[in-house]
């Protein structure tokens, strides 16, 4: 079972992801929509940097005496993706207080009724 | 607001405007040393919005508002953007290619701390308006007339 | 480890609840939770964004949405089976797609051998910073960050204009 020991940590985070995911698509609250795509972002980012880990590592800043580094490259990366993240979420909320000023609601069936029944 | 006979709103008081200027001070501190310890533009920009918001929540809007009004921060987002895109065109003018650090001092070591150093501040400083903005327009929305 | 167990739970617990004001709660908690395991992986620059942003900045937003719209979720009566199925059948193809991966903290995996040693070993000769990742993040893929400094400014930009300044919106 070597594939459990070195894979588990990977099959937990797609577990979070999956569950922020469904908290997306099952969910009838806009808000908590919101709420579970940014869960479902951080997990993908949990995912990357544990593939970026090296065994007996340390962080990637040049000290003397350390020879192993993790990898610096998904960092980067990811920390791109944090601050666009943030950045899509303000809009997003933005988006529903003016949904909750024009429909009086933020639930998505009642919305979707309010705008079949015209 | 300034009522002493209230005591949380007094503690909440003293303890924000002993608070504040050690938010802004961490927030330079990891401004300045993204290059040797972690840190960076985008982290010192969100602390230092902080402090704005602490101050926002704990001493009302109104006050906010004299500290940071709306075109002073306007013109401070855009400010970074422009800084860092000078940078690369600081670069271009002198000789090299766009956001080519290397060639804007007369060595080549100088001339990377210097185009790292000016391109940390614009990030800092669009984020730190970015966010303070983004705040206080959520915040005054559901104000009634 | 613990901490994934705590992540779990609290994900859990984000499914169930139906007071939003305690959802948001529980993601400012998930998203500091994930910083801690962020240093455990070695990614303290990460780990310092992710605590910032996602515990400070995304939970703050959203605690002022909910002083602008409502504070509890609707009931929803029937349970719906076909958004588990989904999720269970994305999940089950990830799975699989890890199979063919590296083991965890590999330090021979193929990610590690072409283009992180040059960064490693030439980032403190050519640009005279310690810190690798801003290094990278600034010098070598500077372009990058040049557009992610215009796309906080564009979300600025956005949220102004659907916010606006105006006071004279009445709740109803």
């Amino acid at each position: 079972m070597s594939n459990l020991i070195g894979h588990y940590n990977y099959w937990v985070v797609i577990f979070l992801m999956m569950a922020g995911f469904y908290v997306v698509i099952a969910q009838g609250n806009l808000v908590k929509k919101i709420v579970g795509l940014n869960i479902f972002q951080a997990s993908v980012f949990l995912l990357f940097i544990s593939m970026g880990n090296v065994e007996g590592g340390t962080a990637p800043i040049i000290m003397e005496g350390v020879t192993r580094y993790s990898n610096p490259l998904p960092h980067v990366l990811i920390l791109t993706a944090i601050v666009v993240g943030v950045a899509t979420t303000a809009l997003a909320l933005a988006l529903v207080v003016r949904i909750n000023e024009a429909y009086r609601t933020v639930e998505e069936d009642e919305i979707h009724e309010q705008d079949t029944s015209f | 607001m300034s009522n002493p006979a209230q005591p949380y709103n007094l503690v909440l008081r003293v303890a924000a405007k002993m608070l504040i200027p050690l938010i802004m001070m961490f927030a330079l501190y990891v401004q300045f040393h993204g290059e040797t310890g972690p840190g960076g533009g985008f982290q010192a920009g969100v602390i230092f919005a902080a402090a704005f918001i602490l101050y926002a929540l704990v001493f009302g809007m109104g006050a906010a508002r004299a500290v940071a009004p709306d075109r002073p921060l306007r013109v401070l987002a855009a400010f970074g953007v422009l800084l860092y895109a000078g940078v690369g065109l600081a670069s271009m003018l002198a000789g090299g290619n766009f956001l080519e650090y290397g060639v804007l001092a007369a060595e080549h070591l100088t001339g990377q701390h210097l185009g790292i150093f000016l391109i940390e501040l614009g990030v800092g400083i669009t984020v730190t308006a970015v966010m303070i903005i983004i705040f206080f327009a959520f915040a005054e929305r559901g104000v009634r007339p | 480890m613990i901490l994934l167990g705590f992540l779990t739970v609290t994900v859990l617990a984000v499914i169930r609840l139906r007071d939003l004001f305690a959802v948001v709660m529980l993601f400012g908690i998930y998203s500091f939770l994930a910083a801690a395991l962020f240093v455990t992986l070695d990614a303290v620059d990460v780990a310092f964004t992710e605590a910032t942003v996602g515990a400070g900045i995304a939970s703050f937003l959203m605690l002022g949405t909910l002083a602008l719209t409502v504070r509890r979720e609707k009931a929803r009566p029937t349970r719906a089976l076909l958004p588990l199925l989904v999720v269970s059948s994305v999940g089950a193809t990830l799975v699989y797609g890890t199979l063919d991966m590296p083991h965890f903290s590999d330090p021979l995996a193929p990610v590690h051998l072409t283009v992180a040693p040059h960064y490693l070993e030439a980032a403190a000769q050519e640009t005279g910073v310690a810190n690798v990742v801003t290094a990278v993040l600034a010098s070598y893929r500077g372009y990058d960050t040049l557009g992610e400094v215009i796309v906080i400014f564009t979300a600025g930009l956005g949220v102004l204009a659907l916010l606006g300044y105006r006071k004279n919106r009445k709740k109803p």
